[in-house]
């Protein structure tokens, strides 16, 4: 299956990446190559078999519901590239 | 005193305990290897000072008695693991500057046993490649040459670095990480060893995450026995991880040279692919011969969805990291590139911050997640993926693990597959399935090919059945005598 342009385009802009338009018609052809190689998966008959999400048979596991770890804003904080008072500042987000 | 860079980790750590040589000493020896080396660019952050004072702190728990299981030993440690205070960027231009407040299970084991901390190795970005080449601080160059040629080859990937760093002697062992083939291809193109344990067996806290229900840590290191008394240290429960298996970890050294007399070894008929070089195919032959020699009984077996199983972990890893990666958003750590409202920030920062082949891989998980692929796609790999995990559970009932090459050919030259996405892809066409499975899986040097480059058989085992990959291992690392070393020219 042939990914256009526009499909680049619109999965560039779900995954929030930033690709400049001439790049869009290469990054088709790519995917293209990738996906038609993918497309062998059509040859599998997988007729009634259960999807395998995890190679860990097991339940997940529960907690007791109580706090761990926590209660250092400065840890939390010391990574960002922006903080003012404790906070994070990130770009407005309500107009 | 480039003798005890020399040595293997269980010869150290003989020599660390009867005193013939202090931490410090030993520490300093592989610091000043590692200055050396550094054309080989196989560490992208060094910490002599941090070193040199847990080696101290060694000596003084040695002094008084209360030594542990690695104590005093100097390892590297791959970036993809969050070290506490030290600069933990997983080869990304994003996570440049990124110093974690906390530390990894795995690596926070190794500090419990003793072991010492050289510095962090560089690694594909992401642990997405098979050549070192996604890097943001450039490629590691393998110390391996071909013969009479100066050309630079890729040490393999994701964990360049780390099979660089132990091929050339930097380091006694180092950790790695594996989602389809990251350690053991790197230890076959690098004449070493590497072990990717049951997936759940190393915890995954800490580490950088790509593909979650593949990533699985392991180590790499000189020898089988020096991978197992690594293994140990790094494996066992933590509540941290939910997937991390709460069983008890064995003492996988303690399988190394018993008798593999009567096992029955699974050759499976898949794995011989077009194109493959006669001497991989060769060498495999070699490889069962001596099994056969340790009392070994060969059977051929049928693992019929092998073909799919790289196509299958195209949609199944891409799908995760796409997910995995949306953390990456300019916000909270890591790199932020304004723009003119919130969503340009996101798609300036991740623009700027992602190689091309992370993009790649995003934009393919975005693409078959997306509404009205999901179905055709990603539901239909983890089918496929079922499928292959059922081939297996079929040859457990004839045999008791399976050899294979690890790897479809010797290291290549850097620059030779960079342009070719599947090319590359193809790399992993013998590791991934193990990954797919959630098995355990070894690569051990094996031979040279014609050109002095190293190679390496693979063994896969049953779920939680390292022991018997360890017997295996040091049965065929005893019957290969492999004792070549890479000729220093960095």
């Amino acid at each position: 299956m042939a990914i256009d342009a526009a499909t680049v385009r619109k999965v560039a802009r779900l995954a929030r990446i930033a690709e400049p338009e001439e790049k869009l018609e290469p990054l088709a052809k790519e995917l293209s190559g990738i996906m038609n190689w993918i497309e062998q998966l059509s040859e599998v008959d997988t007729d009634g078999v259960e999807p395998m999400t995890t190679s860990v048979a097991m339940t997940l596991p529960m907690r007791e519901d109580v706090v761990t770890e926590g209660g250092d804003p400065a840890k939390v904080l010391s990574n960002s590239p922006k903080t003012a008072k404790g906070f994070f500042i990130v770009p407005k987000v309500v107009e | 005193m480039s003798e005890l860079t020399g040595l293997t980790l269980k010869a150290a750590l003989d020599g660390l305990a009867d005193k013939s040589f202090s931490s410090e000493e030993i520490t300093k020896a592989h610091l000043g290897a590692i200055e050396a080396a550094s054309a080989l660019n196989a560490f992208v952050v060094n910490t002599p000072d941090q070193a040199i004072e847990m080696a101290r702190a060694s000596d003084a728990r040695r002094a008084k008695g209360e030594a542990g299981p690695l104590d005093g030993a100097p390892l590297g440690i791959k970036d993809l693991f969050c070290t506490e205070g030290v600069e933990s960027t997983a080869g990304s231009m994003i996570l440049r500057g990124f110093k974690p407040t906390y530390e990894s299970t795995v690596t926070s084991n190794l500090w419990r046993d003793g072991a010492v901390m050289l510095g962090k190795l560089n690694m594909d970005e992401f642990a997405m490649g098979s050549s070192n080449e996604t890097s943001a601080w450039g490629p590691v160059v393998n110390p391996w040459r071909s013969n009479g040629s100066n050309a630079d080859l890729t040490p393999g990937g994701s964990s360049g670095g780390s099979a660089a760093a132990v091929a050339a002697e930097l380091c006694l062992g180092a950790t790695a990480t594996d989602t389809g083939g990251s350690i053991r291809q790197p230890a076959a193109f690098t004449g070493t060893v590497g072990i990717k344990p049951t997936y759940g067996r190393c915890s995954r806290w800490g580490i950088v995450a790509f593909a979650s229900s593949l990533d699985q840590a392991g180590p790499m290191a000189r020898t089988v026995e020096d991978a197992a008394i690594l293994l140990k240290s790094m494996s066992g429960h933590d509540v941290k991880d939910s997937t991390s298996i709460d069983v008890e970890v064995p003492d996988f050294a303690s399988f190394c040279g018993k008798s593999v007399k009567g096992l029955r070894i699974g050759v499976p008929k898949e794995y011989r692919v077009d194109g493959m070089p006669p001497e991989i195919d060769a060498l495999w032959e070699q490889g069962i011969a001596w099994l056969k020699e340790a009392g070994c009984e060969i059977v051929e077996v049928s693992l019929p969805h092998t073909k799919y199983a790289l196509p299958a972990y195209y949609i199944v890893a891409p799908a995760e990291a796409s997910s995995n990666l949306a953390r990456y958003d300019g916000m909270r750590y890591g790199l932020r590139v304004e723009g003119g409202n919130l969503t340009e920030t996101y798609e300036n920062t991740r623009a700027e911050g992602f190689g091309a082949e992370v993009k790649r891989r995003i934009l393919i998980g975005t693409y078959v997640l997306s509404a009205g692929y999901y179905d055709a796609y990603y539901l239909k790999a983890l089918k496929v993926r079922r499928r292959i995990a059922d081939d297996f559970d079929q040859a457990w009932q004839k045999v008791d693990a399976l050899l294979t090459p690890t790897a479809p050919s010797a290291a290549f030259a850097l620059g030779e597959k960079s342009d070719d996405p599947v090319a590359m892809y193809l790399n992993d066409i013998f590791t991934v399935t193990v990954n797919l499975a959630g098995l355990p899986g070894m690569s051990v040097p094996a031979g040279l090919d014609a050109q002095g480059l190293p190679l390496g058989l693979q063994l896969i085992g049953r779920n939680l059945d390292e022991g018997t990959l360890f017997s295996l291992g040091s049965a065929i690392e005893k019957a290969a005598d492999f004792r070549a070393k890479p000729k220093k020219w960095w």
